[in-house]
């Protein structure tokens, strides 16, 4: 554990050297700054639409660190041979894929905290209420999905042979599921067999990502979640990361290192 | 001896200057095309450069799609979020409510607004449901958490100006924005936006219409009212399509609201020629007459 947690702080300090946070989070600062600034009929308490404004494109920026980070690690090791030498060392390859997830999902902490610290002060000054409650478990719940989808990012970068390829295919999942992963039952049952049968069955597989996306409750200021559900679904998030955790150490194990 | 060398200079000399004519008569003839192409281009019905909207230059018709988004998404907004997708039946929000609550749009809306996502189908329907928005609530009668002010149906607002800023010649939008903007006591900016509507869509009726109205509630002002109202028909019954269902539509709201002023104003005789107008174009007619009836039975003792 010792030697997870010493090769994740060195992802986390390369991920704080790196510009991509940087710039995203100063497009996201501005872009909703400027929406802020727009008259809108002399009213200074709308302010439901550009919280939904600010969440997406935290949300965007997110995906974007999240997965551009995952996908890169393993292949920049291989590509600049410092994986030989880091191999050499009393270090099991189980333990640089787990040090590589664990890096990659404690950065997109540090970079969440910002964001959701931008967005909670933009909303407070708006609002003039923050319901503290209902933000955090917004961020909890983003951040497990964040770890489904680096640990799928990981497993990507071990199996597809260019990290453009990766970062592609697995935004374009991210994507799908996010936006059309809960109606796929629905569309199942409009078309014949046996399309219908191989859609229910990817309805019931794939990871329900859109399950940790509560952003509709945070903008129009729903009651908070019941904890019970909220730990359902992080135990749900842990299941699936943990799944394609282990399919990215079995492949690792297997495959040869050039 | 000499020659050689200076063969090979010259040939040197006129390889490299081969690809430069070629690039310089390019030049020309694009200079040329240039001219000729500007003149028929600044011409051309197509040009959106012409337009001095940014919006209208970038995303040409396209806009208008987002247009029609952004009033959906007012409707969501109306909604506190839960809204039926294109995967959900849609039989109750054909017609956005808040159009239709304000008058600007004929209802199609049929079944149960409550109930459009059904029972749970599986259990990662039921655990989802508790992630999004997914009970029935409304701005305007508490919001999502039941205890919401009125005012806060403003937050529909954004999404009905980004609507007529992407589509300035869609009129429903006006009135509806005009109208919410109304029930939260801000009669000025109501009729800013009317106004901005008119001057994007001159003398349309629907507009006319919903400054009588403005005029006749907020403002007091009986006689613009009806000033107005009688333009908006006069306009109607210049219209080539007036028999269509959306023109007969505003000619009832129209006449019904002359026909309520008369009849306010004890004006029998006025109401009840609106009335009888009202009665010709009506979808309802028999309750035009029982109102005809009532007013004609005043008017006799």
């Amino acid at each position: 554990m010792k030697n997870v947690w010493a090769l994740s702080s060195v992802v986390l300090k390369e991920s704080v050297r790196r510009k991509d946070f940087y710039v995203l989070f100063v497009i996201t600062a501005l872009i909703t700054l400027m929406m802020g600034s727009v008259n809108l009929f002399h009213d200074s308490q709308i302010d439901r639409y550009l919280k939904e404004i600010c969440l997406l494109l935290i949300w965007i920026s997110l995906l974007v660190i999240a997965i551009t980070m995952a996908a890169r690690q393993i292949p920049a090791e291989r590509e600049s041979r410092t994986i030989y030498p880091l191999l050499a060392k009393p270090i099991s390859r189980t333990e640089v894929l787990l040090a590589k997830f664990l890096g990659c999902w404690l950065a997109t902490a540090v970079a969440m905290i910002a964001f959701y610290a931008f967005f909670g002060l933009m909303a407070m000054s708006r609002e003039h209420h923050w319901p503290l409650t209902n933000y955090f478990q917004a961020m909890w719940l983003h951040w497990v999905m964040l770890g489904v989808v680096i640990a799928l990012s990981i497993l990507g970068s071990l199996i597809f042979s260019a990290v453009s390829a990766n970062i592609t295919i697995t935004s374009v999942a991210v994507i799908f599921i996010l936006l059309v992963g809960r109606h796929l039952d629905q569309v199942a049952m409009r078309i014949g067999e046996p399309a219908s049968s191989l859609l229910m069955g990817l309805f019931f597989l794939i990871p329900h990502l859109e399950f940790f996306d509560v952003r509709d409750l945070v903008i129009h200021n729903w009651p908070s979640i019941h904890w019970l559900v909220c730990a359902k679904a992080t135990a749900y998030g842990a299941v699936y990361g943990a799944f394609f955790l282990l399919l990215a150490c079995s492949v690792f194990r297997r495959r040869a290192l050039n | 001896m000499t020659t050689a060398p200076a063969n090979a200079f010259s040939n040197r000399k006129s390889s490299e200057l081969a690809p430069r004519l070629c690039l310089l008569l390019l030049l020309i003839i694009a200079f040329s095309l240039a001219t000729n192409l500007n003149l028929w281009f600044q011409d051309w019905p197509g040009n959106r450069a012409q337009s001095a909207n940014l919006l209208a230059v970038a995303m040409g018709d396209a806009r208008r799609l987002f247009a029609d988004h952004f009033f959906v998404k007012a409707d969501a907004y109306f909604h506190s979020g839960m809204y039926p997708t294109i995967y959900d039946n849609r039989q109750s929000f054909q017609t956005p409510h808040i159009a239709e609550d304000s008058g600007a749009m004929k209802g199609k809306n049929t079944g149960d607004e409550t109930g459009f996502l059904g029972k749970p189908r599986n259990w990662i329907d039921a655990f989802g449901r508790q992630f999004y928005p997914s009970v029935h609530t409304h701005l305007s009668e508490g919001g999502a958490n039941g205890s919401e002010s009125e005012a806060t149906v403003g937050e529909i607002l954004p999404w009905l100006k980004f609507s007529t800023e992407l589509d300035p010649k869609r009129v429903e939008v006006y009135t509806v924005t005009a109208y919410w903007l109304r029930r939260m006591g801000k009669i000025d900016e109501s009729e800013q936006e009317l106004r901005e509507g008119l001057r994007e869509n001159p003398g349309n009726p629907q507009l006319l219409f919903d400054l009588g109205r403005l005029f006749s509630e907020a403002r007091n002002n009986p006689i613009s009212a009806r000033n107005v109202w009688e333009a908006g028909l006069r306009i109607l019954a210049a219209m080539p399509e007036k028999d269509s269902d959306a023109n007969k539509f505003i000619a009832e709201q129209i006449l019904g609201a002359l026909a309520h002023q008369a009849e306010t104003q004890r004006r029998t005789n006025d109401a009840i020629a609106w009335l009888e107008r009202l009665e010709k174009v009506s979808t309802t007619p028999q309750s035009v007459r029982q109102w005809m009836n009532g007013l004609k039975g005043q008017k006799s003792p």
